[in-house]
Parts: structure tokens; sequence; C-alpha cells
């Protein structure tokens, strides 16, 4: 039976509660100035390795929470490490932004440094809303995956996810390693304590910057526009019964 | 407060395109923010038993539950002229047209369900001229009359005692004007305090007033009843706030003191007689009120406290260092979270219990400077041992959820049935020793549910408030309206708070709850001098009878 290593890649993004504005370029979301927090999925998937280690205790070695992004991820990172992560590295990517393809890629080269043997992250980014980095991140390193995990099981190296799928969920099982993305009725994630929210303050956050790890990374795509969209017809207001059934007439709704 | 709330926040929620990949239990979390027990399964942990949960019952006369107030014989009745007059003036609900009980119900009906009036008649006015014929006929006709804004007040004051005309002022809910340089908005008396905050924040500004009431009710109501609210420690009260009003008198003059100036010695200041009148002298049809700058930057934190001592020591704390960006000091005894908890289902953000809660709020202009100033708070707090444990909102999400757990207070106290509810001002040194005397009285009258007895009539007492403005509302949530409560409850909780010359309504007002006992907290001569104020105003007493306070 194997310890484990867990690796928790997270990002900042627009607070989920602010509405986003289209900057003057129409071809970004304008964040200046605008509330940040952790991307809502991350924050299952660090509650996730933390119970795990509650369960599993000794066995979980290293939780490792990861970020690439701007210098501001830190405070990602520093939430991260307050609700249990045991350590902080944070890829400085100044104003770089990655695609998901080359997120992967740099997650395969932390994995084969720290050893890492289970990743678990969100199923998707509220920002860019991609949902590919966990399964190229599989494929890259060849390993077992399970998406939308509603449920995640550890026994011995046999990991057994239950996957939200349309209607329903399937359960499936796997070996370690494996990468595991997370959904939405995963678990409910814990508030910091103030405690730990000191503790994570020592706790030990290594930066390293993009340039160190290599070459492939550019991106591929190109933005060409953003749009709102449409804004909400208004209601109309009907006079009595029989104008409502002449409106849903009209309509074809009846 | 009510369904539109619930709403109102989801729509808040899902404003955001991706919303279907927001985790879904904290969309239900946002969206149940004060819906209470309407909308939410309830976990049975003490004595409640399913079924047991409050039955829509008809709620009592309130000239049933005060035989001692008598219809004024001066007033005229309704006739149908009087009816054919008001419909060529405004919409009307009438039961002379058609309309059902049920139709009025909502109209004469507190939201608490303890109140309960008998008028037959509901006008909607779109004007300040219609206000003024309205009110000009019924001055001359002798018919009483009740304004009523989001009917969301505590003390039956926004609905009738018997049969006065209810004049609604949903319909009055324009945006007059903004001036973004001044900050200063002039807006109809009808408006929606949450739609005017959110007309503000899209320019950059936020109203002076936040309640947990916001979606329902009316900033003219908010104004009339003096509310005081959240924000009252930063932003002060509407006595400073607002700087002019609109109203019309009874004898359906306008008064237009809409003033927009934040100087104005010119003479008696006669738009403050209206703040806080509760439509005893005239009806507010406009404010105007100046608005601060939208902070930029808010955190909240939630603190676990040990003792009332150190309560106070963390609000000392706290004033010395957040000064100027502290905008909410809020405290909630343990009993208050344990039933929100037992209502909503929802498990606590801090994990242990102590005796005491405490909400921080911090509004400022710069993220990383209030951060830290924050950071530094809690962090001297835990050093010191002054507070157990504590958490801090990670996420606008986050800030929600932490302040749900003290609006969601009286929502979730009505649970049981009833609630009776004192809204006071005590020195801060003995603020929560009220609670602890009125408990005792209840257990040792054995009123008070135990483990023993788990179906007494009073639930629990529980005590929170705006400590930052030594504001304690002492909550008495119920089985059902008890005699023997209101027997234990009164005059005791009036005297006690006279031994200590406190207020007995700090920020709900008197309405028909507590008129009579205004006298614990005025003199006679006070109270002489408010007589005559409102004979002179309304001298045919029409404006909110039965009401206010009782010379």
């Amino acid at each position: 039976m194997s310890a484990l290593r867990i690796l928790v890649p997270i990002k900042r993004v627009l607070d989920y509660a602010i509405k986003p504005r289209i900057a003057a370029s129409g071809k970004a979301i304008d964040l200046t100035g605008q509330k940040m927090s952790l991307n809502p999925f991350d924050e299952l998937s660090i509650e996730a390795s933390v119970r795990l280690r509650e369960e599993h205790k000794t066995r979980i070695e290293d939780i490792l929470a990861f970020s690439a992004g701007p210098q501001k991820s830190q405070d990602a990172l520093r939430t991260a490490m307050a609700m249990g992560a045991d350590r902080g590295l944070l890829v400085d990517t100044a104003t770089t932004e990655l695609e998901p393809l080359a997120v992967a890629k740099i997650l395969k080269r932390v994995v084969e440094k720290e050893k890492s043997n289970l990743v678990i992250l969100g199923k998707q980014s509220i920002d860019d809303d991609a949902g590919q980095t966990g399964q190229m991140l599989a494929g890259l390193l060849g390993w077992g995956q399970a998406t939308q995990a509603a449920d995640i099981k550890l026994e011995g190296d046999t990991v057994t996810v239950v996957k939200e799928v349309d209607g329903g969920t399937e359960t499936v099982k796997g070996k370690l390693p494996m990468v595991v993305t997370t959904d939405l009725r995963l678990n409910e994630p814990r508030y910091a304590s103030l405690p730990n929210i000191m503790k994570a303050k020592k706790k030990k956050l290594e930066q390293i910057p993009l340039k160190d790890y290599g070459e492939g990374l550019e991106g591929r795509l190109e933005v060409l526009q953003l749009v709102e969209p449409p804004p909400r017809q208004g209601g109309g207001k009907v006079a009595d019964v029989s104008g409502m059934i002449s409106k849903l007439k009209e309509l074809g709704a009846l | 407060m009510n369904p539109s709330n619930v709403l109102r926040n989801v729509a808040r929620a899902t404003r955001r395109p991706s919303v279907a990949a927001v985790p879904r239990q904290r969309l239900l979390a946002t969206g149940l923010r004060l819906s209470g027990w309407r909308t939410v399964t309830t976990t049975s942990e003490v004595a409640d038993k399913p079924g047991a949960a409050p039955a829509k019952k008809e709620v009592k006369f309130t000239a049933d539950s005060y035989p001692n107030i008598q219809r004024g014989s001066q007033f005229s009745k309704l006739t149908a002229e009087d009816i054919a007059y008001f419909e060529s003036i405004c919409p009307i609900v009438s039961t002379e047209k058609g309309a059902t009980q049920d139709d009025l119900e909502s109209f004469n009906t507190d939201w608490m369900r303890k109140y309960r009036g008998q008028t037959t008649l509901v006008v909607k006015p779109k004007t300040t001229e219609d206000v003024s014929n309205i009110l000009k006929y019924c001055n001359e006709r002798k018919l009483a009359v009740v304004p009523q804004g989001g009917n969301t007040g505590l003390v039956g004051g926004s609905v009738p005692v018997f049969d006065e005309i209810v004049i609604n002022m949903s319909a009055m809910n324009n945006v007059r004007s903004f001036d973004a340089v001044s900050g200063i908005l002039t807006c109809d008396a009808g408006v929606i305090l949450e739609n005017a905050d959110s007309y503000l924040r899209e320019r950059g500004f936020i109203f002076p007033l936040d309640l947990g009431a916001k979606g329902s009710c009316h900033v003219g109501g908010n104004v009339a009843t003096n509310a005081g609210g959240l924000r009252l420690l930063r932003y002060g009260s509407l006595h400073g706030t607002v700087l002019g009003v609109e109203a019309v008198l009874p004898d359906g003059t306008i008064l237009d003191d809409l003033s927009l100036l934040r100087k104005n010695n010119t003479g008696y200041d006669l738009k403050q007689l209206f703040i806080g009148s509760e439509g005893t002298i005239g009806i507010i049809t406009a404010i105007s009120i100046v608005c601060p700058q939208r902070p930029k930057s808010q955190n909240v934190a939630l603190l676990l406290v040990e003792s009332f001592e150190k309560v106070q020591e963390t609000f000392v704390k706290t004033k010395e260092q957040l000064s100027e960006i502290l905008s909410a000091f809020e405290m909630m005894d343990i009993n208050s979270q344990r039933l929100v908890r037992q209502v909503t289902g929802k498990s606590h953000p801090l994990k242990g219990e102590a005796p005491f809660y405490v909400l921080i709020e911090t509004s400022g202009s710069n993220a990383e400077h209030d951060d830290e100033k924050v950071g530094a708070l809690l962090q001297n707090l835990m050093e010191d041992e002054i507070i157990l444990d504590g958490t801090m909102a990670e996420s606008e999400a986050q800030v929600r959820e932490l302040w749900t757990w003290r609006e969601g207070v009286p929502e979730a106290l009505g649970h049981w049935g009833g609630v009776y509810k004192y809204d006071v001002s005590i020195p801060l040194s003995e603020l929560y020793l009220l609670v602890e005397d009125v408990r005792a009285k209840m257990s040792s009258l054995g009123l008070l549910s135990t483990p023993e007895n788990p179906d007494n009539v009073v639930v629990d007492v529980v005590g929170y408030g705006h400590m930052g403005d030594s504001n304690l509302h002492l909550n008495i949530p119920v089985r059902g309206f008890d005699k023997r409560v209101e027997k234990a409850l009164e005059p005791f909780v009036y005297e006690w708070i006279q031994k200590r010359r406190g207020s007995i309504s700090a920020e709900h007002g008197l309405g028909v709850a507590k008129s009579e006992f205004v006298g614990y907290s005025r003199g006679p001569t006070e109270l002489a001098v408010m007589q005559r104020i409102k004979n002179m105003f309304d001298p045919n007493e029409i404006m909110n009878p039965y009401k206010y306070i009782k010379a």
C-alpha cells in the first residue's frame, strides 16, 4: 500500500457572485479592482483531499496545493493551506494566459518532480469553463481518470469514484496513480478557522517562474471577441384570464 | 422576509452567465438567505414534532387582542360615494368592488401574523397629488387612515386596528433623481430598499441603511419608522443621512421639504419630525438622502467568544484596530445560532460552540490595507485569548453565508408559531443581562422548554443585536402566543429597562405594541409636547390612530 502524495491544482478566478464586465478591448473580462476568489470547484478538491487525510491519517504523506497564475494567486494558495493543504507551489505566469494544454504540461512536470500519485482538481474553472485540464493531464501521464466525482473512496491502492452523469451516477474503480476531477455534490467545503489561517501564513509557499517550465506552453487560440448574454426580455401584463389565454395561444403554448 | 426575497436572491446569485458551473449547494445557500421556514426542511432536534410547525392559523384581530382599544367614535364609516371618489383617483382594492377578505389579508395582517385589522378598502396612490387628494377627502370626511409601506414592521404600526383605510405606497416607486457628484438620491417613498440599493450600486454608491427586510421594505417606511439596521454603526441614523422629505399633511397640504442640502440652518428642521413619526402626522411621499460610496473592499469575520465580558473586550479592540473601516459589529448568543441551525438544517461555519458569536464587517476602499488590518486584529484577538476561534469569508458567497447566521435569526425564530420581540437600548455593560434575567424568570415559572418538558410554551430566550449601537434584540420564540408569557414579560422587561435608563424601543418603533409603554422611556413633559405636535398637524386624529404615543 503506497503512501499518498496528493496534488491539488487550483485557480484564482473572479468571484462567482460578481457580474463579469467585458473590458474595453472586447476580448477579455475586466478584472481590475474586482473581488477574486478561489474557483468554487477547487474548494471541493481541497476539501476532498483534506477529508482523505482525516480518514487515512498517516498514509497521506503530502497535500500540495498548486496554482499557475499571477502573484496574487498566493491568496488562493494560502486559503488552500488554511483549509488543510501542507504547502503551496506557485508558477508565476505574470501576465501570460495559459491554455488548458499548457497547464496540463506544467502539471505533468510537477507530478513527476513531486512524485504525486493522486491529482484531485476541479472539473472546470468558472472563468474559462474549458473543462479540459484534468483529462489532458491524465492523457499526458498515461494515468487512469475519473471525472465529475460525487464521491471518492480509497481502499488500499484502489480508488472508487462515484461520477455524476446525465440522469444519475456512474461508479468506477481504478488503481493509483489517478486523476480525479470534482463535481458539485462531492462535499461541502469547510471554512478555514482562524488558527488555521494563521498557521497557513507560516506554511511553505514555493515560487517558480514560468520560464523554468520550458517550451511548448504558448497558446494556440486567439480570443476574437467576448459577448454578453442577451438581456432578458421583460415580461408583459395581461388584463384578465381571457387576455392570458389569447396570449398563450398567440405564443403557441395552447 | 417574504418569498420575493428568495427570488431576488436567487436572481442575484444567477446573474453570472456560467451559473451552471457553480456548486449547487452554494447557490441554494444563497437563495435561502432569508427564506426561513417557508422553504427549508426542518431537522427535528429538540421538541419539534412534525406537524407542530406553524399551521396557517387565523390571526387574531388586533381589536380582540387589545380589548381596551375602542374604535374612535368621531370616525365616519365608508360609504359607496367614498369608494367611488377614491376609485376616481387611483387603483383601489375594496370589498365593495368584488375583493374578498383573502385579497385584503396581506394589507390587514402583518408579516409576523400577530396583528390583524379589518379594513375593507386599500388605496394605491400613484402620485403625491393622489395622496393629497385622498388625505384631504379623508380629513373632511373624518375617515381614519393607515399609511403602509412594505408592511415589514414589528410593532403592528403598518396595519389597521379597525376599519382604517390602508394607503399603500407601493405604486409610488420611482427614483426621481441621483447626483453622482454629491451622492444624493431623491426617490418616491414606495421604492423598495433593495431596489434603491441596487440602483445606487450600479452607480458606485450604496444606500446608507441595510436591514434584513430589505427585499420588501420601502424607503418611505424606513424613514417614517427611523429604521436603524445593520450599518448604523458606520453611516449613522437616518436623522443624519436624510436631507429632505416630501410629505402630505392630513389636510392635503403638500409639504415640499425635499432639500438637497447637507447644511441648512434656516428655521425649524421640519423633516426631522417626520423621521420616526410612524405615519401619525402625515404621509412621506418622497425622500432625499445622502449616500456613501460603495466600498470597494469588504471583509466579514465570524468569531466565537466565551463570555459577554470577552465580547466587550473584542468590541474595544475591534474599534481600536479597525476604526474607520468597521461597518458592523453584531452579537448573537449561542441559542440563536442553535435555532438557526435547527431550522435551516445547515452546518455552522464554526466547528466548536461557545456562549457568544460576533460578526464583524469592514467596508473600505483598499482591499490590501483592509485585509492587513483585519488579519492583524484577528491575530491579536486569538493571541490575547479574547476569542476562542473564528473564520473569515474568502469569497462573496462566504460573505453572504456568514451574514445569514445573523440576518437569518429573526426568520428562524418564527418557526414555532410566534415570537415576542423586544428591541431595546441598554448601556453596553448590562446589555446581555436582560436576556439572562428573562430566561431565569421563564425557567422559574416553568414556561421554558427543557429536555424533560420539551413542549413548554417558551421555546427559548434569545438575545442578539447591534452591539455597536448598544441595541439588543430580546426574542422569545413560543409555540403560540400565551397570556402567561405576556404576564411574565410585561411590565417586567420595561421596568428592567427603565431602571437602567434604557429605551424600550431602539429601532423598531412603537406602533400598537409599545404605545402604552412609552412612559417607561419618556417623561410626562416630553409626552405632552409630543401630543401638542400631533394635535397641531392632525387635529382630527385621522392619521394612524390607536398607535404611537398614548398621552
